[in-house]
């Protein structure tokens, strides 16, 4: 047997460079897949704290952050969702993934290029919630806008795994379903948008959403339930966990 | 002398459950050589496949790629490889796919070179997703190559391409020979195997049941056709010795012997009017329906 000459690749990092440009590039073309991520949680913000609410708001504080955030945090989940859970079971289900790991090409060079890509997503979607939000009655100083946008960029990394995981498990077609299945009731049973029971808290304790959604009125001061840094590690366990499971899921043996 | 062999299966099983897709299964791959992996559906030629691109794991027995584990970057960066079925990304470009595969290697082919190589470079800016079945299939083709790979596998290359599409294709295979690259290639298509192949190896029920070059493959099946018009009987003649089957039509007889030239000879000297005398050699074609035949 020939012993290997291989060449080490001398420029690792251009395969990152490339797999993140042209994950971008995909995600651009296909404005009909990322639109509704995009456009919902500002819509919704539009229609509840403005249209139907805005003059009894407008009263209280409280109840408007409290929209807001709701509202951004759902959008924060949605690109990693729904972006990791279908493209890697449309990935899967085609073939793609299969080539992807007969060639030298890095599993994680894949991964951060759509982790950067949900990131890219929630960024514009902070930016259009920080956009709507005076519309609302809502003025949040510019370090605070910054400073959520930030939690919540980096906050998008454990719905990512989740999307993720569910990808490594579905098929292309049952994967917007299982997503669903996993997003909805996370939105109404995190109290993120409505308030839960006391008697129902422990349900909101599972959820990534409602985690993050206790840094983020850490980050502003406004006050919250619980250690900071026990959501942040609730947070990273949630993240490590599904990717490892989904790695190892799209990497087994046949 | 040892034999360099750039990939090996050596006496390597594998099972799905009950079903034994390769069984006590022993191939390799010499440097320079295009290899036709040839066997019915079912055969194990893509578990076979599979194995040497470490996609799957050998229940007993070992693959080894360039004398590494198959799954390791160092061997795979010196492999190209075309699925069957492996759909790229539609949205992107065939440029930008052959471009984002090329990040992968080390010293890969510049793009320009890859689309002038394969015949893509008038479709160079269209997406994939509106390429047409041949199309996407010499987009395939064509990231097989642009890391320069020593070795290429390629399952059934040509399926659905046209003809000028296949001559493109098969010139950039017999290019890549000339320059050391080794391949290995399955296909349906025999005369493809006959066209390219330097070593043929054929499959069926996971087991390797012959292998060779496409001559050795032919002589495996040492009959050859002898078709004539003649007054002789045709039960006369199955009796005359290397005579293996007699058949008559509208156009004469049609005899299969293992030494057609005394069987010729004879039958020229007992009808002096046989006229219409054709003889010809079993193809690879023929080899591989009498090999896989007997072991169904």
């Amino acid at each position: 047997m020939q012993a290997a000459v291989g060449t080490p690749n001398p420029r690792p990092w251009r395969a990152y460079a490339i797999e993140a440009k042209f994950e971008s590039l995909r995600m651009l073309r296909s404005p009909a897949f990322a639109g509704p991520f995009l456009l919902l949680p500002a819509a919704l913000y539009l229609l509840f704290a403005v249209v139907l609410f805005g003059p009894a708001l407008a009263k209280d504080p409280k109840t408007i952050l409290f929209m807001f955030m709701g509202f951004s945090i759902v959008g924060v989940m949605g690109p990693g969702m729904f972006g990791f859970g279908i493209v890697v079971a449309t990935e899967r289900d085609q073939g793609l993934l299969q080539l992807r790991r007969a060639l030298p090409a890095p599993l994680s060079a894949w991964l951060v290029a759509m982790m950067l890509m949900s990131m890219f997503f929630v960024a514009i979607i902070m930016g259009s919630m920080a956009a709507v939000a005076p519309l609302g009655h809502l003025h949040l100083p510019g370090m605070q806008l910054l400073g959520i946008s930030l939690v919540c960029i980096l906050g998008s990394t454990p719905f990512c795994a989740l999307g993720f995981f569910i990808g490594s498990l579905a098929s292309a077609k049952s994967a917007p379903a299982f997503v669903n299945l996993l997003y909805l009731p996370m939105i109404y049973l995190s109290g993120i948008l409505f308030p839960l029971p006391r008697s129902a808290d422990w349900i909101a304790h599972l959820s990534p959403a409602y985690h993050l959604d206790q840094i983020v009125l850490t980050v502003i001061g406004v006050p919250h339930a619980g250690n900071p840094w026990i959501h942040v590690a609730q947070l990273a366990a949630v993240a490590v966990a599904f990717t490892v499971l989904a790695a190892r899921r799209i990497t087994r043996w046949a | 002398m040892t034999t360099l062999n750039i990939a090996e299966l050596a006496a390597v099983t594998k099972r799905f459950g009950k079903v034994v897709a390769l069984d006590d299964f022993s191939l390799a791959i010499q440097p320079g050589e295009l290899l036709a992996l040839l066997g019915p559906n079912g055969a194990g030629k893509t578990t076979a496949i599979s194995l040497l691109l470490g996609l799957s794991r050998p229940d007993k027995g070992s693959a080894r790629l360039f004398g590494l584990a198959p799954e390791s970057m160092t061997a795979r960066r010196q492999i190209g490889v075309m699925l069957q079925e492996a759909a790229l990304i539609p949205e992107l470009r065939v440029a930008e796919q052959i471009e984002l595969v090329a990040a992968y290697y080390p010293d890969p082919m510049p793009v320009p070179q890859v689309l002038a190589l394969t015949g893509l470079a008038p479709l160079s800016r269209r997406p994939y997703g509106k390429l047409s079945s041949g199309q996407k299939r010499q987009v395939q083709f064509a990231i097989a190559l642009v890391g320069r790979p020593r070795l290429l596998f390629l399952d059934e290359p040509t399926v659905g391409l046209d003809i000028q599409s296949r001559e493109f294709v098969w010139a950039a295979l017999r290019r890549l020979i000339a320059e050391g690259c080794s391949i290995v290639l399955t296909t349906h298509y025999l005369e493809e195997a006959e066209a390219l192949a330097d070593r043929v190896a054929v499959i069926a029920k996971g087991r390797l049941i012959a292998t060779g070059t496409v001559d050795e493959m032919r002589a495996l099946v040492v009959r050859k056709r002898i078709t004539c018009r003649t007054c002789l009987r045709a039960e006369d003649l199955r009796r005359w010795p290397d005579v293996q089957t007699v058949a008559s039509d509208q156009h004469g007889l049609h005899i299969t012997a293992s030494n057609t030239e005394s069987v010729v000879r004879r039958l020229l000297a007992a009808d002096e009017d046989l006229d219409g005398l054709e003889v010809a050699s079993a193809g690879l074609a023929e080899a591989f329906t009498e090999l896989t035949q007997e072991v169904r």
